[in-house]
């Protein structure tokens, strides 16, 4: 063995990607931003996958079904011209042409036209469903986040005591009982057994007879309704939020500037809310932006059972009607929603917590 | 103390070194009340799903004169909209949704666990692109997404809506597992088997893995919860073309035939309700013990 040159070109002349690269994957802000857009090219390319290139897709379905309906006087041809009206797609393109168009139209915020009212856009129905999803699972989440945080905290400054066995243990038990299932049994026995609630009138997303409107009566209607979903979105979640931030309490209590403040004579309540509380919050914001996008996806459950007009609802009945365009639509807007709200929990976290903002801080 | 290694340890030294472990892990269960009845409850609905089925004889005969009877000796939890028993249904029922479970969680472990070590042992650019990937599917609404894909790929085997769930839920369990790898790979045992040139593979499975072994086995039982749920959510909307009976199918149906609403057929919902939800208390319960006895951190004070 000859000596080997170690280095024989001067380190940094030579372009090196990973310099480059790993520079800005390491920069917080460039990649949650990165991660956002990834995220939601990889939802589209597997919502075209599915749709266009599963075997058995809907296209294909659709362009049978189309078949079979006209009793042999339609053509393979003209059934699939029609499918690719239904489906805004040029079925006869090559496929990366059908794909770059595909993609272009979602730009334009164009999801195509339902496929059982003719010339209605997807786009339409989904912002008629959406405001009472983004309402009623917003006003839970916000509820049970705010209620959680206080008895998490109130928990880990009482630890051991009776109210933190009573709050920590029942936060546990009621979010371990699958949502649909307390909904199923609120009905069961506020609704059917002990006749507390009149759960039929509580249907849908607001009376039929109402007006829509900036009215006491319109607002104490549409809390009328959503109450029932708003409750199981609350009960879900608080033990979640009172467990994480018992914990996280917990952890912030042990810290050494909790002690130093101690021993500077601060007061016990100013320690409790500037010192601990917010250090202990800080990482549920991220949590909180990532549980929206389950507890959406819970929705859809909660919808259907209390038979409340939101996106789930909507996206259930496309299902079972196989209107896949608007099946497409409600999962590409849901996946951008949370995509949107993950960015935004970064951004917000790493504007709450200095030491994040500083390239190359943040690891795992 | 060094010969003490190179000496084999008899087949008594052997067996008593995990009896030891195991008395003492139920000592410490013992004294957790809430944990102690989530065992009790898992044992008690293991041997109802994978036991009971063998010793009670199968009643899948409808019988239309029996439709929606109140609890009584011969049907203790009354009978359903066909005249089947509850009861049997609900013995019959539990094995098929376990199942499904416990393969879920096992996908989703072994995923995580693969390429959760391989990212945090390998690093640079592999682990870049597993974090990336990670990170991406973390993000998905996985519930709608499970609805689209069950309702355009209509899984029939119950097999494969296993790997639909496991492949949804592996994403959070393999960021921990590489965080803690990352973090039990600059210990000194683990850098002493680098030291002697075990080889990867070696120092992943018999030096780092081992030591996360309560880790594991605590996040599998909560991916088993979370694939039970995500399993009877998708049953009960009927997205998966319904063969055979378990919990969930009984759920469908009692909600599909309006069993909600009727004050006589409360025992036909709440069965398989109640049955669903003891399941989820009881692994829950017992997971969060587990967490309290194998992190000291929590245990102190």
């Amino acid at each position: 063995m000859t000596a080997v040159p170690v280095a024989s070109e001067p380190i940094g002349v030579r372009w090196n990607p990973r310099r480059y690269f790993g520079g800005f994957w390491r920069h917080p802000i460039a990649r949650a931003v990165f991660k956002a857009v990834l995220t939601i090219w990889v939802t589209t390319t597997l919502t075209f996958f599915l749709i266009r290139l599963m075997p058995g897709s809907p296209v294909e379905l659709k362009i049978d079904e189309l078949i079979q309906t006209a009793n042999g006087a339609l053509t393979y041809d003209d059934a699939k011209a029609i499918a690719s009206g239904l489906f805004a797609i040029n079925l006869n393109a090559p496929l990366h042409e059908q794909y770059a168009s595909f993609v272009w139209n979602l730009l334009h915020l164009d999801l195509g036209n339902s496929f059982l009212s003719a010339g209605t856009s997807v786009t339409s129905i989904i912002l008629s469903v959406l405001p009472w999803t983004l309402f009623s699972v917003g006003t839970g989440l916000l509820l049970s986040f705010i209620a959680g945080i206080g008895l998490g905290l109130l928990a880990a400054y009482r630890r051991n005591s009776l109210l933190d066995r009573v709050v920590s243990t029942g936060g546990s038990f009621v979010s371990s009982i699958p949502n649909y299932l307390i909904a199923l049994l609120m009905i069961l026995f506020l609704g059917v057994q002990f006749r507390l609630i009149n759960f039929t009138s509580m249907r849908g997303a607001y009376s039929s007879g109402t007006q829509p409107g900036f009215t006491p009566q319109f607002i104490g209607d549409i809390f009328y309704h959503a109450a029932l979903p708003i409750t199981i979105y609350f009960m879900t979640q608080i033990g979640h939020w009172i467990l994480s931030m018992r914990s996280a309490t917990l952890s912030a209590l042990e810290e050494d500037y909790v002690t130093a403040a101690r021993a500077r004579g601060l007061s016990d309540g100013r320690i409790r809310s500037a010192y601990v509380g917010r250090n202990a919050v800080l990482p549920l914001v991220t949590q909180l932006a990532i549980s929206v996008g389950f507890i959406v996806g819970g929705a859809a459950i909660i919808e259907q059972i209390f038979a409340y007009q939101g996106v789930g609802l909507r996206l259930l009945a496309a299902v079972t009607q196989r209107d896949y365009p608007v099946i497409q639509g409600i999962v590409l807007l849901t996946t951008g929603s949370v995509v949107i709200a993950n960015l935004a929990a970064d951004l917000l976290y790493s504007k709450l917590d200095p030491r994040i903002g500083r390239a190359g801080g943040a690891s795992g | 103390m060094s010969t003490a290694i190179l000496v084999r340890p008899t087949l008594g030294q052997r067996i008593s070194g995990p009896a030891t472990a195991a008395l003492e892990f139920l000592r410490l269960l013992s004294q957790r009340p809430v944990g102690l009845a989530g065992f009790v409850g898992i044992v008690f609905f293991l041997l109802l799903a994978f036991v009971a089925p063998y010793f009670v004889p199968l009643q899948n005969d409808p019988s239309l004169v029996d439709i929606y009877l109140t609890p009584s000796a011969a049907h203790p939890l009354g009978t359903d909209f066909q005249g089947k028993d509850v009861l049997n249904q609900i013995v019959y029922g539990g094995q098929p949704i376990m199942i499904v479970a416990i393969l879920a969680a096992l996908f989703s472990t072994i995923i995580a666990i693969t390429f959760g070590s391989i990212a945090a042992t390998i690093g640079g650019r592999i682990d870049t692109a597993i974090l990336a990937i990670t990170d991406v599917t973390l993000t998905l609404p996985k519930l709608i997404l499970l609805i689209a894909v069950a309702a355009i790929l209509r899984p029939t085997s119950f097999v494969f809506l296993a790997v639909i769930l496991g492949l949804l839920q592996w994403s959070s369990l393999l960021r921990q597992i590489r965080a803690q790898v990352l973090s039990l790979r600059e210990r000194d045992y683990v850098e002493a088997a680098r030291s002697l040139d075990l080889g990867l593979f070696h120092i992943v499975f018999r030096e780092i893995l081992p030591t996360m072994r309560s880790y594991i086995a605590i996040h599998f039982i909560f991916a088993m919860t979370e694939a039970m749920y995500a399993q009877v959510f998708i049953i009960f909307l009927g997205l998966v073309p319904v063969s055979g009976s378990n919990w969930g199918i009984m759920l469908y149906f009692a909600q599909g035939q309006g069993a909600l609403f009727f004050r006589d057929s409360i025992w036909y919902i709440l069965s398989p309700i109640l049955a669903i939800s003891l399941v989820q208390l009881s692994l829950v319960s017992f997971a969060s013990a587990l967490e309290d006895i194998f992190n000291p951190r929590l245990r102190g004070s």
